[in-house]
């Protein structure tokens, strides 16, 4: 026992403690402005254990409990159980089909008793990043062969659907943040710069006129066959390849994306992404929409972009210095929704400014990048993976909710990582921490 | 593997960076470039309260309130924040529909943007405040606002007072600079008008932080930035409310003015037009109801005559014709005329009350006997004044005179829009007669107070003063001072304190001028008309006008030795100045003088108070007005009643139409049904009516039109 317990701290890389402890601290602090109200005996409040910011307390205290557990684990465990866990955690997301409970419209919640809630989709993160890891890591694993890539692309993808089966779509968002990791492991870059032209055609499509996007991509096309005229000779091949491109692309932005909106995304999925570039949604054009409202015809504009005004307001209005420790009016007024979880943000922008916004991001910024320096110094692929996937994971979460909240992207339920109100939340990322600490303190042994 | 992807690690951390760049990029963009979401913020979470001060009291001369201030509820709305309202519920409870509902957002959101406050219904009754005040959970947006009201204890001094009003786009386009916002309440007539500045005190503003329902969370960085509201300035007026009540009962039924002033100050006692107006009619929930209808009343009862009525003096002039030949040394008090009732040296006749010889064989004779002969004579001396060259070098010093009397000039009364009246220009005299064609005898009639002149009451109540002062006054006004004077005030004021010296005629002549006066109410015109106790000097005035009947003039002061009271009173279209007009006048200076009015007389003045001198035609307009009200109630519950059975019989058509054809049918029948009405009455009165026309200087288009054609 005593050799366990010097191994406890030995090793253990304390500067992300330490940034773990001050996010946590940050993120209670930001509760607790988003709770306060004037006049009220708060430390009544806390004490008595019915506010959010003395639940999130509760749930720290639990977390470090499970870090201090991880920490005496043996790192053998995580390579052990990887597979087991992620079929464990596959098993639960398919029970919330069952025995799920409906949370604002979306049964992916599994009740425990005494108000608290477990998300399974939150903690397969954490069984994702394993089972990659442990695929990865396996000797017979070839990255650079497309059938190991497809079946990396299977272990990622398979939670993502049942996320997005459970109208968890920020969830299953998440889950593309893997193919980072995947992308460091010698995953062709081709795929990465394709799936970003993918989404920069559809952005584009919904800014720019179809016609006119049209004829870009048309006159694009036409100057890369102008340019490449020479190659094209030698390789006839290569012409093929730009005028299938080009169909694609203006396929997409002519047929695929419109069906998508409009059969595929529910109204508000469409207006919120159609708001997120500052445009309106007409709902009236959309299939589910219809299907609820039977009076066509009438065009149904609904601006959906309240939760984003008020959150860039709270931001924008907290100005260069910001004003001041629980002397934001807006969050204070409540103006913005589900301030406390997602939106977190906001009242931290409100409060201290674009200066408290950008130490806080820095600090983001170093963990991470104490992640990945981390991640490069590991002996063992199992380790460097899972690090890679805590990294990415942390960084789709922190881009996307903080772009969310500043306009920059549409509104989807996605937490700011050990910020954002909330226990599956929190834990989840304890757990990913912890176990990528106590891998890192074993680094000198080669995990399999 | 590891070492051939080691690269790969350094651009991960490149897109991390960049990522975090981008959005630090935006969020300077936001917080530090982007000052409208700093204002966003505060027109989100900042309720900005204001406190309306109490407007400042106008007291009497004996500290009476004349006015004071209640509470009353306006219903105000943000119609940004009123959706989700219980329209219907609302409507019920105001009674008013839908319709009516929409039509009002849409005039508040384009008068005045949708996320002010704006006043929906405003001055709410008792009943409706308590109604309202149990349901304002379900109207969210909507506000009751309490709001400082004016009530008026005396009932009295409408128009000297003025009334308050919200202020219109026209108002504050005016009056950009001075704070006001829609909803506010500002002075606009009278005393309300000319002091706003002094009574309107200044406004506080507190600042709430509100949540996104609206409801208030507590202060603004603990009233920081509140100001307090500072309550309107008091004004001490000279009026006094008893003399100015009693004037009021004594004009009664009755088209004409009162004015008393003190000419020992300026100060104006009693202000009287008629027919005037409860100002309690002004405020509450009727307001805008009578406001509609005294702004139609052909008798216009929102026009104040004292000050804006012009009349020919008459008569009441010939005191001043003296004053100002005596000045200029054309005559002395023991200059007398000969007259055997006319005066004929112009050629044209010009008749006077007296034969008897010596009846203006002085000043003081030919005052109290008010003769024609003498007046037109010394009048002929100014304008032929061998010091000036022709006729008009003598009228221009004459006219020079009166406009140092306040005649033909504006007085500056601390009341807005005063008018000037006339003492005519020698261009006009020019243009009717041809340059240097004209003379002191084609003029000649200028000289007993009748061609083109004329004045205010006002005008000749101070002109009373002036004589009552021999030969100097005080600016007219009501403001004695100003609670709290700051330089501002004293400056405003400074014209009302200084003291205008208009002749140097001795203290003899004026003597004669007051005993000759004084003689009026001995055996002159005036000897039935007396004040118990005192002796006073006055004139009587019978005006001939192109209106119809004379004017009954009245002009006096009290006592004769040391006058503290001097009242011009008209009596439009009466007869003589002394059957109505002297008794009004009298009065006035008794219950001013002496306090109270002598028992023995009281039922003399509900005699004259009953009196009913209004001219035909004006009473004409009220029968054909309350004809058309009546026929048009009578309509409406005819056709009530049709449209009734008509549901009954086919229920099941379109409902909607029904109510539009008859509300067209309603207008074509009214249009016929008074006319039809109208013959009768207005047969027997047609001539007068006719020549009265000319009287309704704003009598409405359509009447005018109606009448022709009958």
């Amino acid at each position: 026992m005593s050799s366990r317990n010097s191994s406890l701290s030995k090793g253990v890389d304390w500067t992300v403690v330490v940034l773990y402890a001050i996010l946590v601290a940050i993120g209670i602090l930001c509760i607790f402005m988003v709770e306060y109200r004037s006049g009220t005996n708060w430390m009544q409040l806390f004490l008595g254990g019915k506010t959010n910011y003395s639940k999130q307390v509760i749930f720290a205290g639990f977390c470090t409990l499970v870090a201090a557990f991880i920490l005496m684990a043996d790192s053998k465990l995580f390579t052990a159980f990887a597979n087991l866990a992620y079929a464990f955690g596959i098993l639960l997301m398919l029970a919330t089909f069952v025995i799920g409970k409906d949370i604002k419209g979306s049964r992916s919640w599994i009740a425990l008793g005494g108000g608290f809630n477990l998300q399974p989709a939150e903690l397969c993160k954490i069984f994702a990043a394993l089972a990659l890891a442990k695929y990865l890591s396996m000797q017979n694993t070839d990255f650079s062969k497309l059938k190991s890539q497809l079946i990396a692309g299977g272990i990622v993808l398979l939670p993502a659907v049942l996320s997005r089966l459970q109208h968890e779509t920020g969830l299953a968002l998440v889950y593309l943040s893997f193919f980072i990791a995947m992308y460091r492991e010698g995953l062709p870059a081709g795929i990465l710069v394709t799936g970003l032209s993918f989404g920069a055609l559809v952005v584009a499509t919904l800014i720019v006129d179809p016609n006119v996007l049209a004829i870009t991509l048309t006159v694009i096309a036409i100057l890369i066959i102008y340019f490449t005229r020479r190659q094209i000779k030698r390789n006839s091949k290569l012409l093929l390849i730009i005028i299938a491109t080009w169909a694609v692309c203006v396929g997409v932005q002519r047929f695929a994306v419109p069906y998508i909106f409009n059969n595929v995304f529910e109204c508000y999925q469409s207006q919120r992404i159609y708001s997120a570039v500052g445009k309106d949604y007409d709902c009236s054009q959309n299939k589910h929409n219809k299907i609820e409202s039977a009076t066509p015809g009438a065009k149904a504009y609904k601006p959906d972009d309240y939760n984003v005004r008020q959150s860039k307001i709270a931001i924008g209005s907290g100005g260069f210095w910001g004003r001041g420790f629980l002397k934001g009016t807006q969050t204070r007024g409540k103006y913005v929704p589900e301030q406390h979880s997602d939106f977190i943000f906001t009242s931290l922008g409100e409060a201290f400014g674009f200066v408290g916004c950008a130490i806080f991001l820095l600090l983001y910024l170093f963990l991470l990048l104490r992640i990945t320096v981390i991640a490069e110094r590991q002996r063992s692929t199992f380790s460097r993976v899972y690090a890679y996937s805590v990294a990415s994971v942390m960084f789709f979460h922190i881009a996307v909710n903080v772009c969310m909240t500043i306009g920059l992207f549409p509104i989807i339920g996605i937490a700011l990582p050990l910020i954002s109100y909330g226990g599956s939340s929190l834990l989840t990322f304890t757990v990913l921490i912890f176990i990528l600490l106590r891998l890192d303190a074993d680094r000198q042994m080669v995990l399999r | 593997m590891s070492v051939f992807n080691q690269s790969r690690g350094r651009v991960v951390q490149i897109i991390f960076g960049a990522v975090f760049v981008i959005i630090l990029i935006q969020l300077i963009n936001l917080q530090v470039f982007s000052a409208k979401y700093k204002l966003a913020a505060e027109n989100n979470a900042i309720y900005r309260k204001i406190i309306y001060p109490d407007r400042g009291i106008i007291f009497d001369r004996k500290r009476k309130a004349m006015l004071e201030n209640t509470i009353s509820y306006d219903l105000v709305v943000t119609p940004v924040e009123s959706k989700g309202t219980d329209t219907l519920a609302l409507c019920q409870l105001l009674n008013i529909d839908t319709v009516e509902y929409k039509k009002r957002m849409r005039e508040i959101i384009f008068k005045n943007t949708s996320v002010k406050p704006s006043v929906f219904e405003a001055l709410l009754t008792q009943e409706l405040f308590a109604k309202l005040y149990e349901n304002m959970y379900k109207f969210p947006g909507f506000n009751l606002i309490d709001r400082s009201v004016r009530t008026y204890p005396y009932n009295t001094g409408a128009q000297v007072l003025g009334y308050i009003a919200e202020v219109d786009t026209g108002f504050l386009r005016k009056h950009r600079e001075e704070g006001y916002e829609m909803g506010d309440y500002a002075g606009m007539n009278g005393l309300e008008r000319t002091y706003e500045k002094v009574l309107m005190g200044v406004r506080g503003i507190k600042r709430y932080i509100r949540d996104n329902k609206s409801r208030i969370q507590g202060p603004y960085e603990n009233g920081m930035f509140d100001t307090t509201a500072v309550a309107g300035r008091n004004l001490y007026t000279s009026v006094d409310v008893e003399v100015q009540q009693l004037a009021e009962k004594l004009l009664a039924n009755k088209i004409g003015s009162a004015v008393a002033i003190n000419p020992k100050t300026g100060g104006i006692i009693a202000m009287v037009s008629s027919p005037n107006y409860n100002p309690n009619d002004l405020t509450g929930s009727a307001r805008r109801k009578n406001l509609g209808r005294m702004l139609l009343d052909t008798a216009r009862p929102m026009f104040n005559r004292a000050i804006k009525g012009q009349y020919p003096p008459g008569s009441t002039f010939k005191p001043l014709g003296a004053v100002i030949a005596l000045d200029e040394g054309l005559i002395t008090p023991s200059y007398g005329v000969a007259c055997y009732g006319s005066y004929t040296n112009c050629g044209v006749l010009v008749r006077c009350e007296h034969k008897n010889a010596g009846h203006a064989a002085n000043l003081r004779l030919a005052l109290a006997n008010s003769c024609n002969s003498y007046f037109s004579d010394v009048f002929r001396k100014a304008i032929d004044n061998s010091d000036y060259k022709n006729p008009t070098g003598g009228y221009l010093k004459w006219k020079e005179y009166m406009n140092a009397f306040g005649m033909g000039t504006k007085l500056d009364v601390d009341l807005p829009s005063e008018d000037k009246a006339s003492v005519p220009d020698t261009a006009v005299y020019n243009r009717a007669y041809g340059k240097n064609r004209w003379n002191s005898c084609t003029i000649l009639t200028l000289g007993i107070g009748q061609d083109k002149m004329t004045a205010t009451p006002m005008q000749l109540a101070n002109m009373m003063c002036v004589i009552a002062n021999k030969g100097s006054y005080y600016t007219p006004h009501f403001v004695d001072s100003i609670e709290h004077e700051e330089a501002e005030d004293k400056a405003f004021l400074a014209k009302y304190r200084k003291k205008h010296i208009v002749t140097h005629a001795s203290d003899t002549v004026f003597r004669a001028v007051h005993d000759g006066m004084h003689d009026v109410t001995v055996y002159g015109t005036a000897a039935a008309i007396k004040v118990p106790g005192v002796e006073y000097c006055a004139k009587t005035g019978t005006a001939q006008n192109p209106h119809g009947k004379n004017h009954s003039i009245f002009v006096c002061f009290a006592p004769k030795d040391n006058p503290t009271i001097a009242v011009a009173v008209v009596v439009e279209n009466s007869g003589y100045g002394s059957t109505w007009a002297g008794p009004i006048g009298a009065f006035m200076m008794e219950k001013y003088l002496n306090d109270t009015i002598a028992t023995d007389r009281l039922a003399e003045v509900e005699r004259i108070s009953n009196a009913d001198l209004v001219p035909s035609a004006i009473k004409e307009w009220y029968v054909r007005k309350d004809n058309q009200r009546q026929a048009k109630l009578a309509l409406e519950a005819a056709n009530k009643a049709a449209e009734m059975n008509e549901e009954e019989e086919n229920a099941d058509k379109n409902a909607d139409k029904n109510p539009g054809i008859n509300k067209r049918l309603t207008e074509e029948q009214l249009e016929i049904a008074p006319s039809k009405e109208e013959p009768k009455k207005s047969k027997d009165s047609k001539k007068s009516t006719k020549a009265n026309t000319a009287l309704f200087l704003h009598a409405d288009d359509r009447f005018k039109v109606k009448k022709s054609k009958a």
